[in-house]
Formats: structure tokens, sequence, C-alpha cells
């Protein structure tokens, strides 16, 4: 019952009346003119993407790249085999007018259907050799020569340990960074992706950064989660010296679509010169306005409501607390954003309008509003734009 | 049909038995399978609507970068409401439309195995709904996706939250009587002669999604009572600060959530596996191969949950096993489009506005399988995970596979459910702008995506260079609208034109449900027919030459049940009932008893009981 004729499944030679075909072809004419457009379209959108993942600017997200598009390729030729088959079909055997056909009644073709199940099976399991190999590749540990970071997800910024890399002031411990990660040209970076320090909870009890993250640098590498409980890990690696955009790609709450963070690649020797200049505490400030911005950053604000201090450390000045990005290098030139990325740390307007009122300047920000004066926002930003 | 004490039964009644049949109030008493059918697709094409109005101020938030028409809040609950609409309220509840009308004509049966429990799903179903929706006058609508991950779901401050969980528990319910109902409908009330292999493949991919339902359901309905506990009561099952797991509810809910999607776009498959033949005037290409490609779908469709968390941590081994069976899972779709392509293949291809659909939904699903495969490519999925390309493959696969052959559907056999054709010229031109709407929507995200735009994102900066595209997907939402604004202009029109049909087989079908009238009666089959081959309709209507595989048609009268109208007054059915509804409405009230009060609570169990009892002490046959 199965078994079909096999004249049936033959492409047929015939040609169709000339007449008949003019029309079909100019409308598939249309279809390919529409699609050249199309592409031509796609060209526009190319303007300068900062966060595409093809532009890659490491093996990793290289190797990632290669993958997908080899992936692309093969799926382009099915997709053009597929959809062309079905216009083919559409055209060759569309009922035409004042034609009475019966068609033939093939019910199915069991060697041509195994066929059809066993050709897919060979193409994914041909497209899953190298998937497999890839998957494993970057798995692996790089290792105790690599530059080791944790990365710390908060509701909504991002926090980088360098554990390896211990400051000179305080009791030493290791240098911290919020907004920008600055790690060296052509060396290997091994992410520990955690919610170390977690179990802090803002003003109404709700757990700071207990919440699942993802961080992700397209051009460096693909994502992993940061998931609480969990230590899970990630390899980057930048070969070019610049500047990458990322940000939180898993839905964190509210402002996740502000969660955003920049890495900086430098060279050997620049990156010699940051760890000096990060693992020195900042410098007492010695103008009058940022010393008063040091006092109005520990004064407690009114009636036991803390103060900038209660969450925010700046190395050798004030031991603070860790629930918000630490400060001591704020003005530090790789550090170019600040809040989640929300604003360029050069934009001092943008700066005044968050501390003048965080939630307003991005809804549900854990940061409280001390209703400070315009003359107290001043000083802090001498303060701030001093901590270099 | 046993005859019971009628009288006894009214005696222990509260309120009077609705015995009409017709009129407003009997469509809130009905148990008539194809009553239910015409409720749930109209409940669920206004969801539809409300969830497409959602995703038109999505794409206006989006047209430009730094978007200001919402806030991050209003956003969130926009894009979580959108999601949550366009599978739970209208995808689910449009397939068992489809299923609830179709199946027991399809099958030679005169109604569902259990008619009140099916009322009680649709009721269920809008009840459910309609409490999401009230969420949003109560304090704000669920706002953590969708896929609700813990723990930002279970500490967000807003109640959005626990009405997500307490509406998809109750849209849940509904879900697990209809699947329990339409399989045992399936399994045991065809017709004489109606095997399993000489069932339609729309039924058969129904069978398919019922079961999946019945082994996916209580997954997710244990998360979510977990989940709701987490919320109101304080337990710690996904608190970390507290040993919980968040991990735990991401597996739980893909455990369910992957199987949903093919809950969600079997049907279609389904749909399209019926459209394609009778078009092309040719059976079904390997219908066998068709229906066991459809159950391994749904038996590999548990094993693949894990890929929609490759970036979550679970190790090397782990993404290996769910990438290879992911690319698995590819096999037994591809089979099914080969299929199809072979059905085409040598008919006499009549371009009917169903038949653009279903060719359509064919040539769009495509597409997201492709993509869909790319997810398999586990360190390439690094990169694409949770971005707009996810969001571009999914929409291909449930809206350009999905939503399509739902289209398809409501062509086709809109003459069976009310014996009029909806306009063939205006159905075409709404097929173009919603082909071209659609493609222009949801074919630049997958570049969005790929350049690095991340998915439930309010905002985005215009130095990353997506403004274009996503300027051109705001165009094609627009679009998609138009279209469906032109649907609802055909509706109208033809609902403006007298009843009837010039013949009551307009398509020239293959398959039982066209043996009755347009509209069916309400017993659906004078007499119950007898099955003797699969598309038994056809087979009455043209011989096959056994050798030459040549048509000719049947000798007059043999074509079927045609005309025979006014009868059926020997045909016990179910009478109408008003305790399906009562025992629904109960559902919401101790939803909002949890939230408010455990006065409430104790009321909607009280209400609940009383539907209950009344339907069990209520005899189902109404007195004649």
């Amino acid at each position: 019952m199965i078994e079909c004729r096999r004249a049936a499944l033959r492409w047929p030679g015939a040609p169709v009346q000339p007449g008949e075909t003019r029309n079909v072809r100019t409308k598939l004419r249309w279809v390919l003119a529409l699609a050249g457009v199309t592409l031509l379209l796609s060209a526009c959108g190319l303007s300068d993407p900062s966060q595409s993942t093809f532009e890659p600017a490491g093996p990793v997200a290289q190797k990632q790249k290669d993958l997908f598009l080899g992936v692309f390729w093969v799926a382009v030729a099915v997709f053009i085999l597929v959809e062309g088959g079905i216009v083919l079909i559409m055209v060759r055997y569309r009922h035409r007018k004042g034609r009475e056909r019966m068609p033939l009644q093939t019910h199915g073709h069991t060697r041509l259907e195994i066929g059809w199940t066993i050709l897919p099976t060979l193409v994914l399991a041909g497209v899953m050799v190298p998937t497999v190999g890839l998957l494993w590749d970057l798995a692996r540990d790089p290792g105790r020569e690599a530059l080791q970071i944790t990365v710390e997800g908060h509701q909504w910024w991002w926090g980088f340990v360098y554990t390896d890399l211990k400051t000179t002031y305080g009791d030493q411990g290791p240098i911290t960074t919020a907004d920008v990660m600055v790690i060296p040209e052509d060396t290997d970076v091994w992410l520990t992706l955690t919610t170390a320090g977690g179990g802090a909870r803002d003003a109404n009890g709700v757990p700071d950064f207990e919440v699942v993250h993802s961080f992700w640098v397209p051009q460096l590498g693909g994502a992993q989660d940061v998931v609480p409980n969990r230590v899970n890990h990630l390899l980057l690696h930048g070969s070019e010296p610049g500047t990458y955009e990322g940000q939180c790609k898993e839905f964190c709450g509210l402002q996740h679509g502000l969660m955003k963070l920049r890495v900086v690649v430098l060279a050997a020797d620049e990156w010699e010169s940051w760890v000096q200049n990060q693992s020195t505490f900042a410098v007492a400030p010695t103008d009058e306005q940022a010393e008063r911005g040091l006092g109005i950053f520990m004064e407690d604000r009114a009636s036991g409501a803390g103060s900038c201090v209660s969450c925010h450390s700046i190395g050798g000045l004030a031991t603070g607390g860790a629930a918000g990005p630490n400060l001591t290098h704020f003005a530090d030139p790789t550090h170019s954003c600040f809040a989640g990325c929300t604003w360029d740390t050069s934009d001092l307007e943008a700066l005044r309008t968050w501390l003048r009122d965080p939630d307003a300047a991005r809804l549900g920000s854990k940061m409280p509003n001390y209703q400070l004066t315009e003359e107290e926002i001043d000083d802090l930003i001498a303060l701030l734009t001093s901590l270099e | 049909m046993a005859t019971l004490d009628v009288a006894a039964g009214r005696e222990r009644g509260i309120l009077r038995r609705p015995m009409a049949t017709e009129g407003f109030w009997s469509w809130f008493t009905t148990v008539d399978h194809k009553k239910i059918g015409i409720l749930y697709g109209l409940a669920a094409f206004v969801f539809f609507i409300v969830g497409g109005l959602e995703a038109l101020l999505i794409r206006a938030q989006l047209v430009g970068p730094d978007g200001t028409l919402l806030n991050a809040d209003q956003y969130n609950q926009i894009f979580t409401m959108h999601g949550i609409t366009m599978i739970f309220l209208f995808v689910m509840p449009m397939s068992a439309a489809f299923f609830n009308y179709m199946i027991p004509l399809m099958i030679g049966a005169r109604d569902v195995a259990f008619p009140r429990l099916n009322a009680y799903s649709y009721w269920a179903f809008a009840a459910g709904g309609l409490f999401l929706y009230s969420s949003f006058f109560l304090g704000g609508a669920p706002n953590g996706g969708w896929f609700g991950y813990a723990p930002n779901s279970t500490t967000d401050p807003t109640p959005g939250m626990t009405f997500y969980a307490l509406g998809l528990i109750i849209t849940g319910i509904s879900s697990a009587a209809g699947a329990v109902n339409l399989a045992i409908t399936v399994i045991n009330m065809r017709a004489p002669g109606m095997s399993l292999f000489r069932m339609p493949v729309f039924v058969w991919m129904g069978l398919v999604v019922q079961f999946l339902l019945v082994f996916a359901l209580p997954i997710i309905t244990v998360a979510l009572f977990e989940l709701l506990f987490d919320r109101r009561w304080g337990t710690r099952f996904f608190d970390p600060t507290a040993g919980g797991e968040p991990l735990l509810w991401q597996h739980m809910f893909w455990l369910f959530g992957h199987p949903e999607v093919y809950i969600l776009i079997l049907p279609a498959f389904g749909i399209v596996s019926e459209i394609l033949p009778v078009f092309s005037r040719k059976p079904l290409f390997g219908y066998q191969f068709v229906v066991f490609s459809g159950i391994a779908i749904g038996f590999i469709g548990f094993g693949v949950w894990a890929h929609h968390m490759f970036a979550a941590g679970l190790g090397p081994v782990a993404n290996t096993a769910f990438g290879v069976t992911t690319a698995i899972i590819g096999v037994p779709t591809g089979i099914k489009i080969f299929n199809w392509m072979g059905t085409m293949y040598g008919g006499d291809i009549r371009f009917h506005t169903p038949m653009m659909y279903a060719i359509g939904a064919v040539a769009m699903f495509v597409i997201g399988g492709l993509s869909g495969v790319t997810h398999a490519i586990v360190p390439s999925d690094y990169q694409q995970t949770d971005t707009y390309y996810i969001v571009a493959h999914f929409h291909y696969v449930i809206f350009g596979g999905g939503v399509f052959a739902i289209f398809g559907g409501l062509y086709y056999w809109w003459p069976k459910v009310f014996a009029r054709k909806l306009g063939e010229g205006i159905g075409k031109l709404q097929f173009w702008i919603l082909f071209v709407g659609f493609n222009l929507t949801f074919g630049p995200m997958h570049i969005l995506g790929l350049y690095g735009m991340i998915r439930r994102t309010y905002t985005y900066p215009a130095s990353l260079g997506l403004t274009f595209w996503n300027q051109v997907a705001t165009v094609g939402a627009f679009l998609i609208a138009l279209s469906v604004l032109v649907f609802l202009v055909n509706v109208v029109r033809t609902h403006t034109k007298p009843k009837g049909l010039a013949h009551e087989d307009p398509w020239d079908a293959r398959t039982l449900e066209w043996t009755t009238s347009c509209p069916p009666p309400h017993y659906n089959f004078e007499e119950i027919p007898t099955v003797h081959a699969l598309d038994e309709f056809w087979h009455r209507k043209y011989v096959e030459d056994e050798r030459s595989r040549r048509l000719v048609p049947a000798q007059a009268g043999a074509a079927g049940d045609h005309g025979h109208e006014g009868g059926g007054h020997s045909i016990h059915l179910p009478g109408p009932s008003f305790w399906p509804l009562v025992a629904a409405a109960g559902l919401p009230i101790m939803a909002y008893g949890v939230i408010y009060s455990w006065w409430l609570l104790a009321a909607g169990v009280l209400v609940a009981l009383t539907g209950f009892y009344g339907w069990a002490l209520e005899p189902s046959v109404a007195e004649e």
C-alpha cells in the first residue's frame, strides 16, 4: 500500500506551456528582486556594532563565530534545497484552470522516507562533531597561569575581584573594581562567576544580588550564568587591546536592560601600570571641596539611614560595605562608565542626576536617595573625580 | 443510554436545570463539544488580540534607542504578559478549540468522553485568564518573564508573580482536565472501523499533545506551588540564602517548558497534515512516517530541556548530552517537512486560502527549525542564548509554524462550523500582509541577536547600531496587526451574508467531519458512521484503482450521510448544566483567597465543592 509507482516520483521533464510560465517567472523575478533589496538593506544596518558576535576580538569568540558560520552555511544549503523544492513543487503542480486532472494517489515510498530519515541524521551527526570538540575545548581549566578574576553579579551592576592581585593598603585585600573589567592582552582569563559576599539585603530585606545573572561580552566569548549557590567558570581571552561592551543576559529584574559592563583589554606595559595604580590606594583629597566630599561620604545621614560608606568603599580612605561598587579608583581612565554602565563617567551631568535621585535616574535603583543638596553633590563629585 | 431517575435528580438540585440549547444563556451551560470549541476559539482569539496589543507596545518601545514609551517596570509586565498570553491563553486554548470541535467529528463520535468536564475545562481556562489579567488592577501584572526564573520571581516585591503562579495553576487544571478528556475520547470513542491507523493525522497529533500535557503539567504544577509557597508562606525551595536551589526551578520549568513547545506546535502539524492532502488532492505522503515522527517528537521532547540552560553551568557532559538530543529531535521534525513536500509533489495544488496558510506554515517552520538546529551547537549557543536570535527562532516556530497553521485551520474549517466560507480574496490579501509583516518583524531579529541585542531589555543604546533593524521589526509588527484587522473584517463581512453553503463539502475533503451537515447537528451524526479506510470520506466519493492509483468517482449515493437532517430524536446526549461553570468559578476565588484572605479561600473552596456536588448529583442526561 505504501509503495508507489516509480514513475510518479520522477521529476517530470515535460516543460510547461510557454504562455503559462511567463506569469510565474515574472512573479519569481519579483521575489528575487525583493530578496536582493533585503540583502542590500541588511548591509545598511551594519553600522559600527560594538557588541556583535561577528566581530570577535579573541580566540574564544572567534571559534564560536567560525562554528556558527560553518553550521549557518549548512543551514543555508538545506534552506535553499527545501524552500526551493517547495516553490518548484508549487509552480509545477499548481492547478490550472480548465484542466481537470486527478493526480496519482501515491501513499508513500518507504525507501525514500528511510532515505530522508538517514540523510538529516548524517548531516546533524557531522555538525555535532566539531560542536562537541569545541564544547570540551572551552570547558578546560587553563590552570594557575591564567589571570583569576571573581565576577559578582549584583542588581544591577557587575563587581570584579582580582583574587591573585593584592593591594598594598589596609589588610592587603584583592584589587576590586566595578562596571569595567580590565584584563591584559593575550592572556587567558579564568573567571569565577559567583555571588561571593552574598546574603546582603537591601533596606526592604530583599536579597541584594541573590538572583541569576549571565555574564556576556560577545566580542570575547559566549555567556555564562551567574547562579546563586553555584560556582561557574568562564574562559576569556582578549587578543587585541580595546574596549568591549557586554551586559547581563539573564533576566534579573527591573533594570536587567541596564546591567551592562565594559571589558578593557590593555597592552602588557599599560596593564602593568594599571595594576600598579590599582594596588595602591586613592590619594587623600587635597582640595577643600573634595575633602568636604569625603566628609559627606562618611557622615551618617539623618536618623540612622546609613551613609555612602555603608555600601561603598574607597580603599585607604573609607573602609565600608561591599553592597555597592568599590569606588577606590572611580576616576581611573579605564573606569569609563558607572552605575551598571548606564552612563559614561565623563558625563558629570549624569553623575549629578544620579546622585540627586537614584530612583528617578534609574527606576528601582537600590541606592537610597539621601536628599543631598546641590552643594553636597558638588562636593561628592569633586571627591569622586579625584579618585584616580 | 441508561435511564436515570430524573425527578430525584431535580429535587436534589439547587439551581433549576437549564434546558435551552440555544440563545445567549445556553453558552454558559452548554456541554456540547462544538459550542465549547467555539467558546474556546473566541476567547483564545480575544487573548490573541490582547497579546498582540502588548506586542505592539513592545515594538513601539523598541522602535528607537532609549525608548521612553514604557518604563522598565511597565515593560517587564508587558513582555511577561505577552508571553504568558500567547502561550497559555492563545495557542493552547486555540488548539483546544480545534481539538474540541474536530476530534469527535473526525473519529465519528457524538461528543467527547466527559462533556461536563469539557465545559469545566473551558470555564477554568477563562477564569484563569481573567484572573491573570486582573493583576493589572491589583498591584501589578507578573513581571518576571513567562519562565519566571527563581529567585528573581520569588523575591520581587510586587504581587505579579503570585498571580502568575496561581493563574498558571488554574489554566493548568483546565489543560489537565481537557487532556484526560480528549485522550480518552480518542482512545475509547472512535466509530466502528476507525482503527488507530485510520485516524486523521490531526487526531493523532491531538492524542500525542494530550499525553504530553498529562505528563508535563504535573511538573510545572509542582514548580508553581513551590514558587507560590516561597512567595506567600516563606518556604525556601528556591532561596539561595537558606540553601534553596535556583536551578531546581529552571530544571522543573524547562522539563515542562520544552514539551510545552511541542504542545504548541504539534496541533499545527496536525492542521497542516489535513490541509495539504485536501488541496493537493492526494493522500498524505507516508502517513505512518508522519504519525510515528509525531510520536517520536513527543518522546524526545522530554529529553532536551537543558538546551535552555546551556549557559547555566551544568558542565560539559550535560551540555554534550543535551546538545546531541537537541540535534536528534531535528530528525523527526525534518521527516514531516519532507513528507509534506512529498504530499504536494505530483498533486493538483489548489491555492485556496487554507492551502496558502498551510504552505506558509511549512515554509516558515523550516526557517525556525534550521535556526533551532543552531541551538544544538552548544558553544555558539553560549553567544546566541538570551538574545533576539532566540526570539526570532521561536517566533518562526510558534508564529510562523503555529499561527499560520491556525489561520489555515480557521479558513479551512470555518464553513464546517458556521456554514459560511470566509472571503477568499480578502483571505489571500490577509495572507500576504501577514507573510510580509511576519518576516519583516522576526527576520531582522536574527540579525539583532547576532549583533548583540539581548532579550527582555526595555532599552538599548544608539551606539550598538541596532536601531535600523528594530525599526524594520516595528513596521513589520504593525503589518501583522493590520493583517489581523483584515481577518476581522473578513469575519464580519462573511457573517453579514446569509448562512448557507453551495456545497456542504466545499473543499472536496477527505475526512469524516465533512460527512455530516454544516454546521453539524448537536448529535453530530444521524447514524454513527462505519469506517473502512484512512480518508474514509474521500474513499466514499472516489474509488482508487489499486493498480494504477487513478481515481474514479464512486457510484452516486455512496458519498454518505448528507442531507438526512431533522432526525436525531432518539439520540440521548448530556443535557446542559450550570455546575461546571460553578465549580470552575471556585478556582479564581480560591486564588484571590490565597493572596488576600483565608475567608475568601474558604469561600472559594465552598463554591467549588458546591459545583462538584451539584455536578455529581445531577443526572448527565436531562429530562426529555
